[in-house]
């Protein structure tokens, strides 16, 4: 990605905090933060979905995107400089937050109720916090059968939201790259790197980082589903916005 | 066991009479009824226009998914078909559920019957029985109840909010909650909780030995016609504990015919399918199970309540025991196939239920101990439990690599088809043989499939909101009568409104 600005000028100066405004209130950051980095350090909520702080932004999902002095731009991908006026939590944003959330709904197959996710989705959790009562769209109802063939791990493909955040942890912490993303546009999926495309027969373990990445319910491990009860989860103890030093992996 | 009335000998030139939509339960249901010249009933059918689709989008799922997923069928007892699912599941996992989980999930149960059997009988029936089957419209509903009798609404209300109580604190959730998992349970029930609850059993015991009494009242007030509509023999399934004891967690197959006398006995849940076929026909898509011993004409049976009542040798708890003798003797000898007696029959399983729960609410397994079993994998297995409206049976195959390849589900009201559509032909040649369509007459047929199921009859009482539309079509199809039932429940007479068969 080349979607990381530089911005040379305004960069926080050695040895003086530098702070630029989220929403009315100064968040400091530190030389070569993003937006969201800084603002995840102070405590502070801004909706993602891809961003995970344990790997490089990937930008995608847009809905980390902000304000920056009038401008949209991804919170996720821009570094924070001095003197920023940054603006997420409005009513403008966060209502393009819900129709790009309502748009992944309807993309895919979420059926909440029955998920064993529920509780622990960021999906979710990022659909209850923008206020999402409903899909709005029609749905596409694809059809996309689940891998099994793994002794360990379930892969459900009907949640994926294509944040590619099991490319990244297999490739850049595994060293296996055993996912990939193919196809285009509407037809853009999630691939299996082994020669029949199923995992199977790929080089994945339970134990690996890209196994208990994924943030919705794809890459499951398989025989767990609600050994967790509903009412116990990482989202049923509080609202992913008052979660910001929890992003972590799967439960 | 008489099948009359089903098909006509000759439908050609029949009026026809159709209540369509009768309830939405499980698809749509509908009331058709052929009379012939003189107004005789010739033939009247209840179609269930029912998809069971969740049979066939399980497959592919995997397993420790199901038990949360199928409870999604039903709004009123979903945790018959999650602990179904489990205890089929189980099997699959190679588990026996360890006491904790066992007595857990029976408390859940428990629960579950109480609430759902209250509903049914104060919330959705009792309308019918306080105020007769064709009183003020604006007045049989729950609300008319609470009107003229705060004390009854009262005890049905708090009644079944302490049933769903007792399901929060077991399954996590008061409706389709998370509790059961394939191999056990996933939580004990908290201190906090069971203070909670054993707070409120003595009153509730209390309630529901009240409730047992308004049942009976009804039935010594008007014997005539308690006894009587629609009353049909049948033979009678569910479950028993393998000494005989009433149990709606688990147990044996046993079967009486309409006299009483055991037709099959301790027989394995597990042998379903060599003791039940299913029969198709052509009108509807609820299929018609019947005993194979006997064939599908001799075959059929109820299920639920009445049946479970007089299947068993005793109920295994006092108060409740002490009331099915009481109920036994109302039939001097005979057992009792009156469909309003159902309602008798589920009001002592209330009873019984909460003394179930109450027992359970003492023992120490539900608070501590370990919650879940594994054992070698099997590639199938058959989970049956007494639901509410009866016997539930649950049968799924899982792959080796853990996605369910075969479901298979027979529901209460399945098992119930025929004996309704026999109570609909008996309650149709009772009442409607030559009479003028009237909200009341019509209320008749519902009071019948009432009795036995409520998913039926929340569609169809819907608090005097459902929408109902009957035509009376002649010979030659030209319309003869049309009375349509409003949102608000309004009836309107629509005489040759419009022309043509109805659909």
């Amino acid at each position: 990605m080349s979607d990381v600005h530089d911005m040379d000028d305004m960069r926080a100066a050695p040895g003086s905090p530098a702070t630029f405004s989220l929403d009315g209130q100064d968040v400091e950051f530190q030389a070569g933060e993003t937006l969201i980095e800084a603002a995840t350090r102070a405590g502070r909520y801004i909706p993602h979905l891809c961003w995970h702080p344990d790997f490089h932004p990937h930008g995608s999902c847009r809905l980390c995107t902000v304000k920056v002095n009038g401008r949209a731009g991804a919170a996720c991908t821009m570094q924070a400089a001095a003197g920023q006026e940054v603006q997420s939590d409005t009513a403008e944003l966060n209502a393009q937050r819900k129709t790009l959330l309502q748009m992944l709904f309807v993309e895919g197959n979420h059926f909440c109720p029955s998920c064993e996710k529920s509780g622990n989705c960021l999906l979710q959790a990022t659909a209850y916090q923008m206020g999402m009562e409903g899909p709005h769209f029609e749905q596409f109802y694809p059809n996309r059968p689940v891998d099994a063939s793994h002794p360990d791990l379930l892969l459900d493909f009907n949640r994926c939201i294509l944040c590619e955040l099991c490319v990244r942890a297999s490739r850049d912490v595994d060293g296996k790259s055993v996912f990939a993303i193919g196809g285009h546009g509407i037809h853009t999926h999630l691939l299996v790197n082994s020669d029949s495309g199923r995992l199977g027969d790929a080089d994945m373990a339970l134990g690996d980082r890209a196994a208990s990445i994924c943030p919705v319910g794809v890459i499951l491990p398989k025989r767990r589903g609600f050994a967790i009860p509903i009412g116990q989860r990482r989202f049923d103890q509080a609202p992913v916005s008052q979660q910001t030093q929890g992003d972590g992996d799967s439960p | 066991m008489s099948a009359d009335l089903e098909t006509a000998s000759q439908p050609q030139g029949l009026r026809r009479v159709a209540i369509d939509p009768v309830s939405r339960v499980e698809g749509h249901g509908k009331v058709t009824l052929l009379l012939d010249e003189n107004n005789r009933v010739q033939q009247a059918r209840l179609h269930i226009v029912e998809f069971r689709g969740f049979e066939k989008f399980i497959e592919g799922r995997p397993y420790w998914e199901v038990p949360v997923m199928v409870q999604r069928l039903c709004g009123i007892c979903p945790v018959s078909h999650h602990l179904a699912a489990c205890k089929a599941l189980d099997l699959v996992v190679g588990a026996t559920p360890t006491p904790s989980a066992d007595k857990i999930r029976r408390l859940m149960h428990y629960g579950q019957v109480m609430q759902s059997n209250a509903l049914h009988f104060f919330h959705l029936s009792s309308p019918d029985l306080l105020f007769g089957f064709d009183s003020d419209l604006n007045q049989r509903n729950i609300v008319g109840v609470a009107q003229a009798h705060p004390d009854i609404a009262k005890k049905g209300v708090l009644l079944r909010k302490f049933g769903q109580e007792v399901i929060r604190a077991t399954a996590g959730k008061r409706v389709h909650g998370t509790g059961s998992v394939p191999g056990g349970m996933n939580k004990h029930v908290s201190f906090e909780d069971r203070a909670l609850l054993r707070r409120d059993v003595a009153q509730m015991i209390e309630w529901a030995q009240d409730a047992v009494n308004i049942a009976k009242q009804l039935h010594a007030q008007n014997p005539a016609l308690y006894d009587s509509f629609g009353s049909v023999p049948a033979n009678m399934l569910s479950l028993v504990r393998a000494d005989g004891a009433l149990d709606l967690f688990d147990g044996v197959l046993r079967a009486r015919d309409a006299a009483g006398h055991i037709i099959l006995d301790g027989a394995s849940d597990q042998s379903y399918l060599d003791l039940i076929e299913e029969e198709v026909k052509p009108w509807t898509y609820m299929k018609f199970p019947y005993l194979r011993s006997l064939g599908p004409q001799l075959g059929w049976y109820r299920v639920g309540p009445l049946a479970r009542i007089q299947n068993c040798d005793f109920i295994p708890t006092p108060l409740a025991e002490v009331q099915r003798r009481e109920f036994l003797a109302w039939g001097r000898g005979q057992p009792i196939h009156a469909p309003l007696a159902y309602h008798w029959a589920r009001m002592i399983e209330v009873l019984h239920s909460m003394e179930v729960i109450a027992e359970l609410l003492d023992d120490p397994d539900i608070l501590a101990g370990e919650l879940m079993a594994s054992g070698p994998r099997r590639r199938e297995g058959i989970g049956v439990i007494e639901a509410p409206r009866g016997t539930l049976i649950h049968h799924y195959a899982v792959g080796d690599d853990d996605l369910v390849t075969m479901c298979n589900l027979i529901v209460a009201t399945t098992h119930n088809n025929q004996a309704m559509n026999t109570a609909v032909r008996s309650v149709a040649r009772q009442y409607m043989d030559g009479r003028e369509i009237t909200e009341g007459l019509l209320n008749h047929i519902e009071v019948a499939i009432r009795a036995y199921d409520p998913c039926l009859s929340c569609a169809t009482h819907a608090l005097g909101q459902m929408p109902l539309d009957v035509t009376l079509v002649g010979p030659q199809g030209e319309l003869l009568d049309r009375v349509v039932r409003s949102q608000r429940g309004e009836l309107r007479r629509a005489l040759g409104a419009s022309g043509g068969a109805p659909p």
